[in-house]
């Protein structure tokens, strides 16, 4: 593989998928509609329930949006994972997944790229979120902004890895809906996105082991704590030994066949 | 639409531009593919003529990498496929399911068919320009995919599977779902395609009138290769009176069995 080909490919394939999320206006619109309603009503409705005690890394008490802002970054990259699962299903369907799995390049590299293409329109919309956030008076420091690109990545490749993982164990679009509930509700309750752990100790030490566990929650604490520039090595640690599992084991689990086999009409 | 082009001159016609040899392929317990083996040779047209089921696409799918290959051996421009995937840089495809992306335009589509190959935008650009004005599809670049008729979205995919200049064609039933018209005018285009550029063309029908006079012909049935040679020797040898009559008697009257 020659790096210039590998490159080039590279850019292509970004190109492509922001041009498919720029072109899907609602996609776009739900991307952020959905956590900003989080963040002003739910976060707004439940502050007064659901004070938050002083834990790292805050260093006083902060409102209760504030608190989930970073849980609510964590669902806007959950949601663009199982958004690109669902869009390497379409592809499958489609027949556009076999163009680039022919393409001259290990397929490795080809899921690995397209997995970054869609890391990088999530990292757009986290950002896009983050403004509008800002000016709804959600405010991190400058250098914040500047440290969370790195956990971003980290935390939008481990997603999309999942989202790959899980559409290869997916035969066609009707059942993706099942999954997302089984699987996006799930990860997103069950973490400390929108209150913290020992909160949900206090009732249940099963659903706080459960939502420890959750890579979700790593990738989560991961955000948080790299918003105020400090790393959460268990976190990041987690999180990586998380990407790297997904990865592996969505490159071995991807299967071209489903694609082929379960449509041929012809000889 | 005119194929002229510059013939390549590093080919050497001598050797096949793609072979086939004793190549197997089963799906769980059923046999797909059983010992096929033949040569496409450079600037040449192989029909390969098989009733739905007979295992055309398995094979289009091993010579492409997309189905991995047990048993048999497959060369392209002289490299097994089993080599990696650098071996496809020689060999294009045109499924007989199109792979255009229905929501972007003929150029983005094409660019980006340009970018994993290789190319560099603006290599790809020309190409693409040089492509689709000789399919007379110029004025429709900026189309999206989705607003083109069905003869529309095949040139376009064969555009696209011939910017990057492939040695090896491959057309899956290319001309499934046209009019009458439209499948003579590609059938034509893509002969003379084969002799200006020098390309060897394999081409998966079951449609007999899409053969021509010069072609090579390899019959499949059930995944067995009964029949290859050119029109006379083949229907001289079944003793039929037409190609039509031969392709049945070889393949149970043109239907394969249930699996």
């Amino acid at each position: 593989m020659k790096a210039v080909d590998a490159a080039r490919a590279f850019a292509g394939i970004t190109r492509r998928e922001l041009l498919r999320f720029l072109q899907q206006r609602g996609r776009l619109i739900a991307a952020l509609v959905r956590p900003l309603l989080w963040l002003a009503v739910f976060a707004a409705g439940f502050r007064a329930v659901l004070g938050v005690s002083i834990i790292p890394p805050y260093q006083t008490y902060i409102p209760y949006e504030v608190y989930i802002a970073p849980g609510l970054i964590g669902m806007i990259q959950l949601f663009n994972g199982m958004q690109s699962s669902l869009s390497m299903v379409y592809d499958r369907e489609l027949g556009s997944m076999r163009l680039l799995l022919t393409a001259p390049l290990p397929r490795w590299f080809l899921l690995v790229a397209r997995l970054a293409a869609s890391t990088i329109v999530s990292v757009i919309q986290v950002y896009a979120f983050l403004a509008i956030a800002a000016l709804m008076g959600v405010r991190f420091s400058a250098a914040g902004y500047v440290a969370v690109l790195p956990a971003l990545v980290v935390a939008g490749v481990m997603l999309g890895a999942l989202g790959l993982l899980l559409s290869s164990f997916i035969r066609q679009l009707e059942n993706f809906a099942g999954v997302m509930n089984f699987v996006i509700f799930p990860a997103f309750f069950l973490s400390s996105a929108l209150y913290p752990l020992w909160k949900l100790r206090e009732a249940s030490d099963l659903l706080y082991w459960i939502s420890a566990l959750n890579p979700f929650t790593q990738a989560v604490e991961l955000i948080r704590f790299s918003l105020y520039l400090r790393l959460n090595p268990a976190a990041f640690g987690w999180s990586l030994l998380a990407l790297v599992v997904f990865i592996v084991a969505s490159v071995i689990a991807y299967d071209p066949r489903r694609g082929i086999a379960g449509r041929q009409t012809g000889g | 639409m005119n194929p002229n082009s510059p013939a390549r001159t590093d080919i050497n016609q001598a050797a096949p531009a793609l072979s086939l040899a004793g190549v197997s392929f089963s799906y769980g317990r059923r046999r797909a593919l059983d010992e096929v083996g033949f040569d496409v040779m450079a600037g040449r047209i192989s029909m390969l003529l098989g009733p739905n089921g007979a295992g055309k696409t398995t094979l289009f799918s091993l010579i492409c990498r997309l189905l991995p290959l047990g048993t048999g051996k497959i060369a392209i421009a002289g490299r097994p496929v089993t080599a990696g995937p650098e071996v496809l840089r020689s060999l294009s495809i045109v499924f007989q399911q199109p792979t255009i992306d229905p929501d972007m335009t003929v150029r983005q589509n094409l660019l980006y068919y340009g970018a994993l190959r290789g190319l560099s935008p603006s290599e790809g650009r020309q190409r693409l320009d040089e492509e689709l004005a000789r399919l007379d599809m110029s004025e429709r670049a900026g189309d999206r995919v989705r607003s083109l008729n069905g003869g529309h979205r095949r040139r376009v995919e064969i555009a696209r599977a011939l910017m990057d200049n492939p040695r090896v064609m491959l057309l899956d039933e290319p001309t499934v779902g046209l009019d009458v018209p439209t499948r003579r005018t590609l059938v034509s285009y893509l002969h003379d395609l084969a002799a200006a550029r020098g390309m060897a063309i394999l081409w998966g029908t079951h449609l007999i009138d899409e053969v021509a006079p010069e072609d090579d012909i390899v019959i499949l049935s059930e995944g067995r290769v009964v029949a290859t040679g050119n029109r006379h020797d083949i229907v001289a040898a079944v003793g039929a009176a037409d190609l039509d009559e031969a392709f049945r008697l070889l393949t149970h009257n043109g239907k394969e069995p249930p699996p």
